[in-house]
């Protein structure tokens, strides 16, 4: 490493310059950037400015996520908020740091030049902390240091004089705690322009790391920073937590409570959901006169968007336990305890969390990948997590099971004969992702050797508010994707049923469109034990993997032979059980969901990752049926 | 790199980090590791010169919890064994680790 590799010339210091008399309070701040560092509470920060008002996306050419909300001043003024990766530093090194640099710098088309910065900082931690101060005051931008965690620092006996910590900085400080709302009044009143402007003073050089940590130290000592006491709930905690045996212990508790809750607890909600929409549908289906229109409506659209809302009970539910897990701070001591389990098959402790949630859906899971700076590691974790059983996948499961297995009892009346079969199926899932892993990893994934880094934030309580905004957040992504790709597939599998058109009458369904499609295709997939009604279905499914449900009824229905029979019942009388369990393991491993492609090529950067990716899952699926149609009969 | 904090003195117990046993603490000498692994270290808190503090680790000791400039951070035993350190203190005797000379 060089320490001199920039332009802040090795040795001297550097000063910052503020733009001409007026600064802020003369123009009125309208775009603002949040920064800091991870775990500073940056996030909860910008929640609480803008609520609902947020939208994410991403930085257009990178796979940096890019939050941006409207905070509303308490005199009505609005302002434009852009939240910025968590960083430790601005020297370019990284995606995120070379994003959140370039924002600062106004070096991005894309996203105007922020006319002000709110610096976040932990206020226990402040002397490790400062260091990011001193590349982001020299920037020159007119920029409010904020202190959070006010709370913890005064629990825990810390101390600091702000008004001279703002002398040494040359610049506002607020001390706040954006967790309980306190100190609020001085953001707002940096972002209003209000807020007095001291003089630049001298920093640091800023590539120089130990130099600018010295420079922390001194101006903390010049503020009379008392750091607090060690976290005593923390310690407490983790002994239990970290525990050689309690530990783990509950470590395998915690993830067998998040799976008994969402299959368990989440099933009085489901079949509320579920009520909601048979009522209706037999509503619907009697308000409206018999025609195609109806059938269209009802059987395709309604029952369609139906059989997947009823999944979102389930989805917030594991979103609200890893949500919960996240924000408490015990998922890091999670990744800490599986580490050595992912070392086993090449991966490491941070690849556990977006595992486990892509239990739920594996798109926020391959974004959540981004905590795993070492890239390999990150795309191996990204290319295994669609193999785990998302939720998208448990209505097929359910649905096949249910037509296929009878109800009996396997380990005395803890265990039924379907229940085993859906657990054999999470098995196969994560048996194919532990496998994958490991060739990925032995092979062209091998990983260089960057450090295994996991800072162990404090335990605190979850906030209602992030927590509820990230549920909202996946409630809109699901009904939309419900209500989007789910209702424009099942309308253009109906349109494409119901031509062409013999004699004005619309065609049995064989002749369809849609048959012919499904009948040029069954000789591929009758060695799996699939008939063309399955391969329509195995078509639709490529938009999402519970579409074919949809599918199958809409065809089942229009089908005089399975007509007026239940969709259980159709499906039973049209597949071998060879055939169904084939069509399960095809689910497990294929990659059946448009969201997760794009979100792969999205994070990846490019098509070379999702196009290995399908073309391997679909090979791995193909082959699994062909085996389990063969072997089971 | 070797990024020395201290490099007139001769090391008295020179050991690295995977040699400290739990509540042992040393003193952070140098990183043993290409340039932006050691500068993102130091960015953590891994300054030559720092007090570093082992803490709890995962079930078998690996990865290991640090206590160091107000956090803590978790490290597995391939980069721990790249942080040179000082101890603070002579071993114990009959201890189960002694540093390596």
């Amino acid at each position: 490493m060089s320490e001199c590799s920039d332009c802040h010339s090795c040795g001297t210091t550097t000063v910052i310059e503020f733009p001409g008399p007026g600064g802020i309070s003369a123009t009125e701040p309208k775009v603002v950037a949040v920064i800091g560092p991870p775990n500073s509470g940056k996030t909860t920060l910008f929640n609480r400015l803008t609520g609902l008002r947020q939208k994410v996306a991403n930085f257009p050419g990178v796979t940096v996520e890019q939050h941006t909300g409207m905070a509303e001043l308490p005199d009505g003024r609005s302002i434009h908020l852009i939240d910025l990766p968590g960083v430790y530093s601005l020297s370019p090194r990284s995606e995120d740091e070379q994003v959140a640099y370039d924002v600062l710098t106004g070096n991005r088309a894309d996203t105007p030049k922020p006319e002000a910065i709110l610096l976040v900082l932990d206020s226990t931690n402040l002397a490790r902390h400062l260091m990011l101060a001193a590349p982001i005051l020299s920037l020159g931008v007119p920029t409010l240091i904020i202190l959070n965690m006010a709370d913890d620092l005064r629990n825990r006996g810390g101390h600091l004089d702000l008004d001279k910590l703002s002398a040494e900085l040359g610049a506002p400080v607020a001390l706040i705690s954006a967790r309980q709302g306190e100190g609020m009044d001085g953001v707002f009143k940096f972002l209003a322009g209000a807020m007095p402007r001291p003089a630049p003073k001298e920093l640091p050089v800023l590539q120089d790391v130990p130099k600018c940590r010295q420079w922390a130290g001194r101006v903390g000592s010049q503020a009379a920073y008392r750091a607090p006491l060690a976290p005593q709930w923390t310690r407490r905690l983790d002994r239990l937590f970290l525990h050689p045996v309690a530990g783990p212990m509950v470590f395998v508790a915690v993830v067998f409570a998040v799976f008994q809750t969402i299959f368990n607890a989440a099933v009085p909600l489901m079949d509320g959901v579920k009520w909601l929409f048979d009522v209706s549908g037999a509503w619907m289906a009697a308000a409206l006169p018999e025609s195609l229109v109806r059938s269209l409506l009802v059987d395709g659209v309604w029952k369609g968007v139906g059989s997947v809302m009823v999944f979102l009970p389930q989805v917030l539910l594991l979103f609200l336990f890893i949500g919960i897990l996240e924000d408490s701070g015990y998922l890091a001591r999670a990744a800490l305890i599986a580490d050595r389990t992912m070392a086993k098959v090449g991966l490491q402790g941070k690849s556990f969390i977006p595992l486990l949630s892509a239990y739920a859906c594996a798109v926020p899971a391959i974004m959540s990948t981004r905590t795993i700076e070492n890239r390999r590691d990150r795309i191996a974790t990204i290319l295994i997590a669609p193999f785990m059983t998302c939720s998208a996948r448990l209505p097929v499961y359910t649905l096949i099971i249910a037509a296929f297995i009878p109800q009996r009892h396997v380990v005395g009346p803890f265990l039924d004969s379907r229940a085993a079969a859906m657990l054999g199926l999470y098995v196969l899932g994560f048996l194919a992702a532990v496998v994958t892993a490991r060739v990925l990893k032995s092979s062209i994934l091998k990983s260089g050797r960057t450090p295994f880094l996991l800072e162990m934030p404090s335990y605190r309580w979850p906030t209602v508010q992030s927590i509820g905004l990230r549920l909202f957040d996946r409630s809109k992504v699901f009904v939309r994707r419900a209500g989007t790709v789910i209702l424009l597939v099942t309308v253009i599998l109906w349109a494409i049923a119901n031509v062409p058109t013999q004699n004005g009458h619309p065609p049995a369904i064989e002749n369809s469109l849609a048959g012919t499609i499904g009948r040029t295709i069954e000789p591929a997939i009758k060695p799996l034990g699939f008939n063309w009604k399955i391969g329509i279905g195995l078509i639709t499914s490529l938009a999402a993997r519970e579409t074919i449900i949809a599918t199958l009824g809409t065809i089942y229905g229009m089908d005089p032979k399975s007509h007026g029979l239940d969709l259980q019942n159709a499906i039973h009388r049209d597949l071998t059980p060879g055939g169904a369990v084939a069509l399960l393991v095809f689910f497990a491993f294929a990659m059946q969901c448009m969201s997760t492609i794009a979100v792969v090529r999205r994070e990846t950067g490019g098509w070379k990752w999702p196009i290995l990716q399908f073309g391997y899952m679909s090979a791995l699926a193909y082959a699994g049926a062909f085996v389990a149609a063969h072997v089971i009969r | 790199m070797q990024l020395s904090g201290n490099s007139s003195q001769p090391e008295v117990f020179p050991a690295t980090l995977l040699d400290l046993r739990r509540g042992d603490a040393a003193v952070l000498d140098s990183i043993d590791l290409p340039g932006d692994d050691a500068r993102r270290l130091m960015e953590m808190g891994f300054l030559p010169g720092t007090r570093v503090t082992a803490g709890l680790s995962a079930p078998g000791g690996d990865p290991r919890v640090f206590q160091v400039d107000g956090s803590e951070v978790a490290l597995r035993r391939e980069t721990a064994k790249r942080l040179k350190v000082r101890l603070e203190k002579r071993p114990r005797p009959g201890g189960g680790k002694t540093p390596r000379t």
